[in-house]
């Protein structure tokens, strides 16, 4: 049974056709690498899988049931995380705070229940532990590099258990350490069943985690294939147009 | 976030042991305790507040008196009420300019309802049933209908002031039936010798101060004022917190309103025009950035302290009382002012 499916999906933003009958197919456990040049549509198909918008025409299916996400929240209960490529952080808040957002970890005395501190920070600092970044829970966001945003982003998706995790250009500002990291992190939440879609420019990093490459091209799939019959060349062939479709 | 010492900076050896960082980089921060209260605007308005009272003490014998000191905190308090609401507002980058007209109408929906017998309860809930209502309309537009909050706010500025006149048929309301002299008592007498609306004040700080660290409902105000889409997509309902947090705000007009007409003892349609002016001031001196995302529940009561003592200044030096809006527009900006040059300094 496939974990996730879509089936022509059509996306317009008025005159613009972002997306025009894509379908694709994931398994549990499995890492599709999404690539495509500069708007192929990547982030709109992983923001209609994430439910920030809702596709024009076409179908969604989680588990061969057919779904439909009207906010980011229904897809996220339907096992849905995601790293967006701008991040959506709240620079005014500290790591901690962001990683929790909008489901903060609470003490309960009788009917009042407030915000706690010490287990989210402690749970926070776990997490970037885990991602081996030196992200501290406390620190404000703004003051923050590239990689520490990018790693709050990215411990958001493991509070909850997943069962796909998108990630839309998660190494796009990070250092050299912390791409390692990134795609160790990928491997580890496959070995632990979770799907992940990694959109991503660098041709390394899909061909080093992902089962599949799945190529857009101005909004249409042109190429779907195993990463093993494949190879950068024919990738990049198949970005650019150079290769019509595969 | 008080409860950090700083550590050394362990960065050299990040390759080596990770564990052992990782413990101490969570436990970390970026300012701790007193350097932290050190920099916000509440502290250093405080301090403004200190010296301008050690300089008046010089100036003036009549300042330091008990009787100086007790009108200074009742005055001052109304408008921390409403300041501490405005907070809020101001935290989700929006702004209420009708908080003077609400003033108004709460006193006559207030008054009309004590005036035909009822008793204090009853002028209690209309009172703030009028301040819900009309925070639930400014909210409502304002994060539904995606109106600009200035532009919601100054219709209800005009709508409510209208109303007001309408049903009060322009007429001052003085008698507030059975109730009346505990409804005086409550706005204009005090316990243990501090006004009961500064009682008010400190338990609503308080309050505040909690709601803004401890809750939900804090913590995802102060997140949409930082990034209102980023709130959104992490699954906060941001319009129905928007629109709780119009409602916030009048509810705290409301509450200043029933204590104000209790403390005058008479009610007329006129009230808290242009009262909106120096909530705004008090509150953005107290700290409030009006881009949204910065709250301190003490700043409300300093900035309104700071407004308050201006006034009282200029009166017991002598200076005559038409300076009074010069010196709060002044303060204004130089808070503004002071706050960009932290922003650089800390950068
Ligand atoms: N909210 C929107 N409103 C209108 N047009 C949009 C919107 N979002 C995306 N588009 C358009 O849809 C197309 C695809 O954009 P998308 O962001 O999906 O590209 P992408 O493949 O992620 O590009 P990049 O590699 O630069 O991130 C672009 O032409 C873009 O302008
Ligand atoms: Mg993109």
């Amino acid at each position: 049974m496939s974990l996730l499916e879509l089936d022509n999906i059509t996306k317009s933003f008025g005159a613009i056709h972002a997306l025009s009958k894509v379908s694709l197919t994931i398994q549990p456990g499995e890492a599709v690498g999404l690539m495509g040049d500069n708007g192929a549509g990547k982030s709109t198909l992983m923001k209609i899988i994430a439910g920030n918008f809702m596709p024009s025409s076409g179908e969604i299916r989680i588990e061969n049931k057919p779904v439909a996400f009207h906010k980011p929240i229904d897809a996220r209960n339907a096992g849905i995380e995601i790293v967006y490529q701008d991040l959506a952080l709240c620079d005014n808040l500290t790591a901690g705070a962001n990683v929790f957002l909008g489901r903060e970890l609470k003490r309960k005395f009788g009917p009042i229940s407030m915000l706690d501190y010490p287990a989210m920070y402690k749970r926070a600092g776990e997490l970037f532990a885990e991602l081996k970044s030196e992200t501290r829970p406390r620190d404000l966001v703004r003051q923050m590099s590239g990689g520490q945003r990018q790693a709050v982003a990215i411990a958001r998706t493991r509070l909850s258990d997943p069962k796909l995790v998108l990630m839309d250009e998660p190494t796009a500002a990070i250092s050299v350490r912390q791409v390692a990291e990134v795609l160790a992190l990928i491997k580890r939440l496959k070995e632990t069943g979770h799907a992940v879609v990694l959109v991503s420019h660098r041709m390394p990093d899909v061909f080093d985690v992902c089962d599949r490459v799945a190529v857009l091209r101005r909004g249409t799939k042109v190429a779907d294939k195993p990463i093993k019959e494949t190879s950068p060349e024919e990738v990049t062939g198949l970005i650019i147009g150079a290769i019509e479709a595969a | 976030m008080t409860d950090t010492t700083p550590k050394p900076n362990n960065a050299a050896q990040a390759g080596t042991d990770h564990a052992a960082i990782d413990e101490d980089i969570t436990l970390r921060q970026e300012v701790s305790g007193f350097g932290a209260i050190l920099r916000t605007q509440p502290f250093w308005v405080f301090v403004a507040i200190l010296f301008i009272g050690l300089v008046m003490s010089f100036v003036s014998d009549a300042f330091m008196t008990e009787r100086n000191m007790f009108n200074i905190t009742r005055n001052m308090a109304f408008f921390g009420i409403m300041a501490l609401g405005m907070s809020a507002v101001i935290c989700t980058a929006g702004i209420d300019l009708s908080v003077g007209s609400l003033l108004g109408l709460c006193a006559i929906t207030l008054g009309l309802t004590m005036q035909a017998g009822f008793g204090i309860g009853a002028g209690f809930v209309v009172c703030m049933l009028t301040a819900a209502v009309v925070g639930l309309i400014n909210g409502i537009l304002i994060a539904y209908l995606k109106m600009a909050p200035f532009v919601v706010t100054l219709g209800m500025l005009a709508m409510a002031r209208s109303i007001a006149m309408v049903i009060s048929n322009n007429k001052m309301i003085y008698e507030f039936g059975p109730d009346m002299d505990l409804f005086e008592w409550i706005g204009g007498e005090s316990v243990l010798g501090i006004p009961n609306v500064v009682w008010v004040l400190a338990i609503l700080t308080g309050v505040f101060w909690w709601v803004w660290k401890f809750s939900t409902w804090g913590r995802w105000v102060v997140a949409i004022g930082g990034n209102a889409q980023a709130a959104k997509l992490a699954g906060i309902p941001v319009e129905r917190m928007i629109v709780s947090v119009y409602v916030v705000c009048s509810l705290c007009t409301g509450l200043a309103a029933f204590m104000f007409i209790g403390y005058t003892g008479s009610a007329t349609n006129g009230m808290g025009a242009t009262y909106e002016l120096n909530v705004i001031a008090a509150t953005v001196i107290g700290g409030a950035n009006l881009m949204g995302g910065v709250v301190y529940a003490f700043g409300a009561s300093i900035g309104a302290a700071l407004v308050e003592l201006i006034r009282n200044s200029l009166l017991l030096a002598g200076i005559p009382a038409l300076w009074q809006q010069f010196f709060v527009g002044l303060f204004l900006i130089l808070a503004v002012l002071l706050e960009q040059i932290r922003n650089r300094g800390g950068k």
